[in-house]
């Protein structure tokens, strides 16, 4: 494959034959906005928020499915391009809620962030607004229909990733809207609610029920770890708040996985707080539990192990680690077993 | 594991999940990745959607059974038959490697005289698969260069689940499927760290890195970095020690993150057992059945509150890191156990995970040029042996780990117990997409979208019975009972029960089979006789 050279905002670049404009910008580190692009999905252009200036060029191209030409001269923030994309903004916001200040998705919408950028605060234009019932009827996405932007990212995820196409559009003109099968809900659907949608939402059309009210997006502590469910071994972040896990979102550096996790993954790791976890160490007398310290209980186990190993020597003790726990953990089980009761009788019940 | 161990020399996903995504054919058997591995199962569509065929052998209709090229709906337990049948066809019609199997293996004539006994026409009899779709399935998979199988545990959890596995690797060296990109024999682990638990030496037989507690050499290299004489002798395995409880022989157990009672096949002789003992310590997260009858329990923390790592099943070893200190007095496993140990005479002091890794890498040939620094973005695939290693994704390249591979011929051995006049249905077990095993009943958004049980049976079989939707059922087996919710899709075949094992309310593991494989030990979660009674 040959190399095409062009020139972006004055600095040129050479790149493989087949790069999208908006491609080899980001090599120039140049960040073209864009709402409806994702390098992961089919291209679909209707955003229009992409829109550079080519000389020679008519109007202004979407930078997302234009291809690099050789000698290309591609200007991405002349003033042509700021006026269609203040235009483009205006327009969505003209029929888009403006509750920013309680809206989950706050420092983190795509919308409110390219709003800020271009100075775009007031509706100019007055007419219907769209007033959808918020759909919360399953117990994983809320989906709120007034705040899409109709990128269809959702709907390309939901069928080329996902395989699933749950999602599509419905209606015409004014009235298209990113339905569900035959506009039914997610949970009347056939969604098995991997979230990937949420993970591609701009805005706060898709949101994850469970970290609603919990938390704003800068006040969270990402940290990225592997998930406890399956062999997979997918990666994403937990989030973090007041040292408590509100919720799971995508970390697309992830090596496994990228953006995609299940309804597991996204969604089951609430159990991490679940009110019932045992928090103190328990010792059965006259057979009930009753509260211990660390002490009387590490205490006990290891008194009454040393005393089985003496009395009916070191094969009377066996010994389950666990699938569930790291390596780290499983290391030293069997050092344990091994070295300090004496015996090999250490097994885990994922042997096959 | 001891399958393919015995096969190539390692028992592990030979290839990695990159090489699913861009093999042209996926051979998926005693496997439903959606439900399962559903992540997984995305790479596979994406195979799909770019031209790869699929064939699905599984006695269910899953979903990927739907969307595959060739579905071999097989009689519960008929795996090997189904195997030997296939294989019979590629020797018939001289569509096996030639090459490979002379180069690269041993043993053949072995094979060659098992497979010989089992003409199509015989197997389309015993497994009720088509004898068309036999040749199908076994040209297609024979003539497509890069074609990978994946199983999981519908080829392990049976009485002959070391067998299946054997079976399994035949038919890959037969077809000179292996070593190279995009090819292999690949075992879809179930739990999130099966492959490291096993890798760490969680086994009564091996030491970190399988090295066998028998080999003097390998005792000799742990006993001195741990400074105490080791034993020499193959310890238990889960079902021995269970029996030994029985028999008085095992007097205490410590048990950390597991459920027996639960999760164990036979679950009235597990908790027998358990009931037996002089002293039993549960170490984990929740209150589950098995801490119950516990004398002590030591409260765990969750993967959320420690630093560690999980290998996948591709052999990726990735970091676990820790978001949250531990819920109330709770204390990461890793750090209870050194506590104990010091209290019993074995100081044992480590001041972080990493630490532990190190040692662990010091002594694990596999995970030796591993590091938390290294492992930091991406993970390795071991093996990696040296600081400088980039990690391995396809094993067996040039040759098998052990040298030559080699073929077992294998025959049929039914499941340990079959359908009956008193006993008429089969049973088989596995997970749900929406649960993950004992755990999410813990999720409140989980459990509250699938809250119960609900027993899959067949439309035929619910006239039969009088049953409708909303009624509920009784399901016995020979060591017992439980009364569970239904619901009645032609995803499972006439004469099939199938049941998840997630809830507490319906213990179904009261109903398998505490039979085991006689190598692996693994119980048969996969077949069982049960009468369905209306209530």
């Amino acid at each position: 494959m040959s190399n095409v050279t062009l020139t972006i905002d004055g600095k040129q670049i050479t790149v493989p034959e087949g790069t999208t404009v908006i491609q080899a910008a980001e090599k120039l580190g140049i960040n073209i906005p864009a709402l409806c692009y994702d390098p992961e999905l089919s291209l679909s252009g209707s955003c229009r928020m992409c829109v550079v200036e080519i000389e020679g060029m008519n109007n202004l191209p979407t930078s997302c499915t234009t291809v690099v030409r050789e000698g290309m001269n591609v200007k991405t923030k002349s003033a042509a391009v700021v006026e269609s994309r203040k235009m483009i903004l205006e327009l969505l916001i003209a029929d888009h809620p403006l509750d920013c200040m309680t809206c989950q998705k706050n420092g983190n919408c795509l919308l409110q962030q390219y709003a800020y950028e271009y100075d775009v605060k007031e509706i100019s234009f007055q007419g219907i607004r769209h007033d959808y019932p918020i759909e919360t009827d399953n117990p994983f996405i809320v989906r709120d229909m007034n705040k899409c932007i109709n990128c269809g990212k959702c709907v390309r995820v939901c069928s080329e990733i996902q395989g699933r196409d749950v999602l599509n559009f419905a209606y015409r003109g004014f009235d298209t809207k990113i339905t569900v099968d035959l506009d039914l809900t997610l949970a009347e659907s056939d969604c098995i609610f991997c979230g990937s949608c949420v993970a591609v939402c701009p805005t706060g059309a898709l949101l994850e029920k469970n970290m609603i009210g919990k938390g704003r997006s800068y006040e969270v502590k990402k940290v990225k770890t592997t998930c406890s469910f399956c062999a997979v071994g997918c990666n994403f972040d937990l989030n973090v708040k007041d040292g408590k896990v509100i919720g799971v979102t995508s970390n697309p550096t992830s090596a496994v996985n990228g953006k995609h996790l299940c309804v597991k993954g996204r969604f089951g790791h609430d159990y991490i707080h679940n009110p019932n976890r045992l928090t103190t160490p328990l010792i059965k007398k006259n057979g009930e539990f009753v509260e211990a310290t660390w002490d009387e209980a590490l205490n006990l186990v290891a008194e009454k192990f040393s005393e089985i190993k003496k009395e009916y020597g070191n094969e009377s003790i066996g010994v389950l680690s666990s699938a569930r726990c790291t390596n780290e953990e499983n290391y030293l089980m069997q050092k344990f077993v091994r070295a300090v009761i004496g015996n090999n009788n250490i097994d885990h019940c994922a042997r096959t | 594991m001891a399958g393919l161990a015995a096969s190539f020399g390692s028992g592990a996903m030979t290839n990695s999940f990159k090489d699913i995504e861009n093999t042209s054919l996926i051979f998926l058997i005693g496997s439903n990745p959606t439900e399962a591995h559903p992540v997984l199962a995305l790479k596979m569509r994406k195979a799909i959607r770019n031209g790869a065929k699929l064939i699905v052998a599984d006695p269910r209709r899953t979903e990927m059974a739907d969307i595959a090229d060739i579905w071999l709906p097989l009689i519960p337990g008929t795996d090997i038959p189904l195997l030997n049948g296939l294989m019979h066809i590629i020797i018939k019609e001289e569509l096996w490697d030639k090459e490979f199997v002379k180069s690269k293996t041993e043993n053949f004539e072995e094979l060659i005289a098992t497979v010989e006994n089992y003409p199509p026409s015989e197997v389309a009899k015993i497994t009720g698969v088509n004898e068309e779709l036999l040749y199908q399935a076994a040209r297609l998979y024979a003539n497509t260069y890069e074609a990978s199988i994946c199983y999981t545990l519908g080829i392990t959890e049976h009485v002959t689940g070391t067998n299946n596995v054997i079976n399994i690797a035949n038919l890959a060296m037969l077809t000179g499927h292996l070593g190279r990109k995009n090819v292999g024999v690949n075992p879809l682990r179930g739990q999130n760290n099966v492959q490291g638990a096993c890798d760490m030496g969680s086994l009564p037989d091996v030491f970190p890195g399988y090295q066998k507690v028998f080999n003097k050499e390998a005792r000799q290299k742990f006993s001195k970095a741990w400074g105490v004489e080791l034993s020499d002798k193959v310890g238990l395995t889960i079902p021995e020690m269970f029996d030994d409880a029985v028999n008085g022989i095992i007097r205490g157990m410590y048990i950390m993150g597991e459920d027996p009672v639960l999760s164990d096949p036979d679950s009235n002789h597990v908790r027998k057992a358990l009931e037996n003992l002089d002293f039993l310590v549960v170490q984990d997260i929740f209150m589950n059945e098995t801490a119950r009858l516990a004398d002590v329990i030591l409260p765990a923390s969750s993967f959320a509150e420690k630093d560690g790592t999980f290998t996948n099943s591709e052999r990726r070893v990735q970091r676990v890191r820790k978001a949250i200190d531990p819920i109330g007095n709770s204390k990461p496993d890793w750090q209870i156990i050194c506590e104990l140990s010091s209290r019993m005479g074995y100081e044992m002091h480590y001041q972080s995970a990493s630490e532990i890794f190190d040692e662990m890498a010091s002594l694990t040939h596999i995970y030796a040029g591993m590091d938390y620094q290294r492992l930091d973005k991406n993970g390795l695939h071991w093996p990696c042996p040296t600081k400088d290693h980039p990690g391995t994704e396809v094993l067996h390249v040039g040759k098998f780990t052990k040298g030559k591979g080699v073929f077992i011929g294998i025959d049929h051995i039914p499941p340990a117990e079959l359908p009956d006049e008193e006993y008429p249905y089969y049973l088989s077990t596995g997970r749900r997409f929406y649960h993950y095993n004992l755990t999410t009943q813990y999720s409140s958004s989980l459990s509250e979208y699938h809250p119960e049980e609900l027993a899959m049976v067949n439309p035929k079989d619910a006239k039969r019975l009088g049953i409708k939707k909303g009624d509920k059922i009784k399901i016995t087996s020979r060591r017992g009972e439980v009364i569970t919710s239904f619901e009645i899709t032609d995803r499972v075949t006439e004469g099939t029960i199938w049941m998840s094992f997630h809830y507490r309310d319906v213990p179904t593991n009261v109903l398998t089979n505490g039979v085991y494989d006689p190598v692996s030990h693994t119980g048969e979660y996969k077949v069982a006789a049960v009468k369905v009674e209306k209530i």
